[in-house]
C-alpha cells in the first residue's frame, strides 16, 4: 500500500479515563492506517477499548476520558489540531458512526426525512428542502426503504430498517469513513446478514471506508477485507481477513478463532477452552497484558511489553514470539538450566 | 395417550401437546367505550414437543419467535392459555399452587442475564443456598456444605473465598457460574436455560457452554435450551426446535436438521449464520422482511411472504408439521422438494 492509498493514518494514540481507581489507559498507544475503501473490521471482547477506539477517532471520548496521546492523520491533516467548530463540521462529511442501539440515536419526534433533511442542512446550510428531500429519497431507495417509508417515525419502523436509516445518515454527506460500532449487534441473524450484504454493496458503490467494531469474529470473516484484534488497550494483531483466520500468529487470536463456535457439521467439534478472563484495566498485567492467559508465555513476557511490528508485509503482530529481544535469549537459557 | 398424574414413568421427561399462550393487547380508551373485541399477541400458538429424560432440546429462532414464552410455560412460570404441559407425566394445570411450589425444585432457570438475576445485597454463598432453605428446610446445617461442594463443581474455586463475596465484585462469566450452581443446588431434573451464554464473551462462552455439558452427565439433567445462535446449540443440543412467530417450522435431530435444513425458513436462518472463516462466504441472498407483528399473524403458513418458494396456496392452507424423514418433523407444504 502507498501513501495515496490511506485514507486515515492513527499514531500512538492514547485515551485515558480518570476514575476513582486512578487512570485507565482503554487504549494504549494504538497505531494503524484505514486505507481507502477497505473494510476494517476491529475485534475484541468487551473492555478491550474497540468502541473507546472508535471514539476517538472521531475525538468524541467524553469525560471522565480524554485522548492523553497521539495523532489521528485524515487525508493529510492532524485532526488533533482542529478546534470545535473544525471537528463539528469533520464529523458527518468526513466521518460518520452508526451505533448498536438506532432507537437511541434517532429522534423519536422527528420523521426519517426530517432527519436526513436536518444532517444535510446543518452542513449545507445553502440546501433547499426539496433538494435535501430529493437526496435523501434517492439514497434510502438504495438501501432498500421505500419512498412510503419516509415519513415515517422511528418507533413505526422495523429494526433492520432503523439502522438502515442510520446508514442512509452517515452516507448522505459522502463521508469518507463509517464506524459502525456493533452495529449489526442487536439485529436478528436474518437482518443482520442483509445489513451486512448493504455495508459491502456500500463500499463498493461509494468507494467509503468502513471500521466495522464488533465482538462477532464470525461476522468480521464474512464482510471483512482486514482484521483488527484488540486486547486489553492494545491491537494485539492486524493483517488481512485470509492471513488472521488462514494463520493466526498472536496466541489469543489462535485461542479466540479456535474459540468461535460454528454451525458446519464436522468443523471445529470441539471449543478451544481459553482460561481466564480480560484483566481489569485499571492494573493491567505487566510485560505483555496477555501474558497470564498465554499458554506459549516465556520469562520475558511477564516483564516487557513487546512492540507492535510488522512480522510479513502488511501483517502486523504485539508478541514475543516474533521478535527478539536480548533478554529473551539470556531468560529462555536461564529457564532451560 | 392419555397421561395422567398416575402416569408417573414416562420415558420423557416433558411433553407439551398444543401449548398456546396469547397475551391480551392492552385496550386504551376509545376501545373499552366502544367495547371493542380484544385482541392477542400469539406469542405461542400451537407448539407440540417431548423432551427425553436426558436430552437437550434446543429452541431456536428470532426476537419474537415465543422462544422465551414456551420455555416460561413449559415449567409453569406463566399459565397457559390452552393445551397440555406435563412435567414427568404430571399434568401441570391439575397442581395447585403449593403441589407446584413443590416440584419446582425439580426444574430450574438460568437466564441470560447474570447481574440481573442474582440479588446485589446477597453474597454469593446466600444466594446459592436460597433453594435449599425453601425446599429443604429440615437439612439446614448442612446447607454451607453442599453450597460450598456446589460452588467447586461449578469452577468456583476456591469456593470458601467466593461464599462470602458480592455479584459486583466478580466478573460476567463467575456470576454465571454462581447462577448455574444456584439451579444445580436442589438437584433438579430439568434445568431451563434461556439464553445463558449470549452475554459471556467469546473466550468465556466456550468455557461455559463446556461446563453445562459437564454438569448435564454428572447430574443426569435435562436441557431445554433457548438461543437465538444457531452455531451455539451445535456444542449442547441433541434436538433442535427451529420457531417462527409462536409455531414450530421444524424440528428433528440437530444433526439432520443441520445436515439437510428441510424448512424454507431454517435454511435462511441456517444461511445467515456467519461462518468464521473467509473462505466460505455466503452468497445466497437473504429473504426480504423481518418477523412480522404476531397480533395479526400472515394467513397460510406464516412464513409466506417471506418465503421465496412460496406458491399460491401457501398464504391459504396453514401447513401442518409432517414427518418428512424419520423424527425430522416440518410444517411445509413442499418440504419433499427440499430433500
Amino acid at each position: 500500500m502507498n501513501e495515496n492509498d490511506i485514507l486515515m493514518q492513527i499514531k500512538e494514540l492514547s485515551v485515558t479515563y480518570e476514575t476513582r481507581l486512578g487512570p485507565v489507559s482503554a487504549v494504549d498507544r494504538i497505531s494503524f492506517d484505514i486505507y481507502k475503501g477497505e473494510i476494517l473490521g476491529l475485534v475484541g471482547e468487551s473492555g478491550c477499548g474497540k468502541s473507546t477506539m472508535g471514539k476517538a477517532l472521531m475525538r468524541m471520548i467524553q469525560p471522565p476520558g480524554y485522548i492523553s496521546n497521539g495523532q489521528l492523520i485524515f487525508e493529510g491533516e492532524d485532526i488533533m489540531t482542529y478546534d470545535e467548530k473544525q471537528m463539528r463540521d469533520f464529523r458527518g462529511r468526513k466521518v460518520s458512526m452508526i451505533f448498536q442501539d438506532p432507537m437511541t440515536s434517532l429522534n423519536p419526534v422527528q420523521r426519517v426525512d426530517q432527519h436526513i433533511v436536518e444532517a444535510i442542512q446543518m452542513h449545507e446550510p445553502k440546501t433547499k428542502v426539496e433538494q435535501a428531500l430529493e437526496r435523501a429519497k434517492i439514497l434510502l431507495q438504495k438501501l432498500g426503504i421505500m419512498e412510503n417509508r419516509m415519513t415515517s417515525y422511528p418507533h413505526q419502523l422495523s429494526g433492520g430498517m432503523r439502522q438502515r436509516v442510520m446508514v442512509g445518515l452517515g452516507l448522505v454527506l459522502n463521508a469518507n469513513l463509517i464506524i459502525a460500532d456493533e452495529a449489526t449487534t442487536s439485529l436478528d441473524v436474518i437482518v443482520e446478514a442483509k445489513l451486512a450484504d448493504q455495508l459491502k454493496e456500500i463500499r463498493d458503490e461509494f468507494g467509503v471506508s468502513l471500521l466495522v467494531i464488533t465482538h462477532n469474529i464470525a461476522l468480521v470473516a464474512e464482510l471483512a477485507d482486514r482484521v483488527a484484534v484488540m486486547y486489553a488497550g492494545h491491537i494485539v494483531e492486524l493483517g488481512s481477513v485470509e492471513a488472521i483466520f488462514d494463520n493466526p500468529m498472536h496466541p489469543y487470536t489462535i485461542g479466540l478463532l479456535h474459540s468461535v463456535p460454528t454451525i458446519k457439521l464436522n468443523e471445529r467439534e470441539e471449543l478451544y477452552k481459553m482460561g481466564g478472563e480480560p484483566p481489569n484495566l485499571t492494573h493491567p498485567p505487566s510485560g505483555c497484558r496477555f501474558h497470564p492467559r498465554c499458554p506459549k508465555a516465556m520469562p520475558i513476557c511477564t516483564t516487557h511489553e513487546p512492540d507492535f511490528l510488522m512480522a510479513e508485509p502488511d501483517r502486523f503482530v504485539k508478541c514475543w514470539l516474533y521478535q527478539d529481544h536480548p533478554e529473551k535469549e539470556s531468560q529462555s537459557t536461564e529457564v532451560s538450566k | 395417550m392419555s397421561a395422567t398424574k398416575e402416569n408417573k414413568s414416562s420415558e420423557y421427561l416433558v411433553e407439551v401437546k398444543d401449548m398456546k399462550k396469547w397475551f391480551p393487547v392492552q385496550k386504551n380508551f376509545i376501545d373499552q367505550v366502544f367495547a371493542r373485541e380484544l385482541e392477542y399477541v400469539h406469542a405461542v400458538d400451537g407448539v407440540s414437543f417431548k423432551i427425553r429424560k436426558g436430552e437437550v432440546l434446543g429452541l431456536a429462532g428470532e426476537s419474537g419467535s415465543g422462544k422465551t414464552t414456551i420455555g416460561r410455560v413449559t415449567i409453569g412460570l406463566e399459565p397457559k392459555t390452552s393445551g397440555d404441559v406435563y412435567f414427568d407425566g404430571i399434568d401441570l394445570s391439575t397442581l395447585s399452587r403449593e403441589e407446584l411450589r413443590k416440584l419446582r425444585r425439580r426444574m430450574q432457570v438460568i437466564f441470560q442475564d447474570p447481574l440481573a438475576s442474582l440479588n446485589p445485597r446477597m453474597s454469593l454463598g446466600e444466594s446459592i443456598m436460597q433453594g435449599l432453605k425453601i425446599h429443604y428446610p429440615e437439612t439446614a446445617p448442612q446447607h454451607r456444605d453442599i453450597a460450598i461442594e456446589t460452588m467447586e463443581k461449578v469452577g468456583l474455586s476456591p469456593a470458601r473465598f467466593y461464599f462470602n463475596k458480592y455479584p459486583h465484585q466478580i466478573s460476567g462469566g463467575q456470576r454465571q457460574r454462581v447462577v448455574i450452581a444456584r439451579a444445580l443446588i436442589t438437584k433438579p431434573d430439568l434445568v431451563l436455560a434461556d439464553e445463558p451464554i449470549a452475554m459471556a464473551d467469546v473466550s468465556v462462552r466456550a468455557l461455559l457452554l463446556d461446563l453445562m455439558v459437564q454438569l448435564k452427565e454428572e447430574y443426569n439433567l435435562t436441557y431445554l435450551f433457548i438461543t437465538h445462535d444457531l452455531a451455539t446449540a451445535k456444542y449442547i443440543c441433541d434436538n433442535i426446535a427451529v420457531l417462527y412467530l409462536g409455531k414450530i417450522a421444524e424440528i428433528g435431530n440437530l444433526r439432520d436438521v443441520y445436515s439437510a435444513p428441510l424448512h424454507p425458513y431454517t435454511q435462511a436462518l441456517m444461511a445467515a449464520v456467519p461462518v468464521p472463516n473467509p473462505h466460505d462466504r455466503r452468497t445466497t441472498p437473504m429473504p426480504e422482511g423481518e418477523i412480522p407483528n404476531p397480533i395479526h399473524p400472515p394467513s397460510g403458513c406464516r412464513f409466506h411472504p417471506r418465503c421465496p418458494f412460496a406458491k399460491p396456496d401457501c398464504s391459504k392452507v396453514e401447513p401442518e408439521l409432517r414427518e418428512i424423514m424419520p423424527n425430522h418433523f416440518v410444517a411445509c407444504h413442499y418440504a419433499e422438494d427440499f430433500k
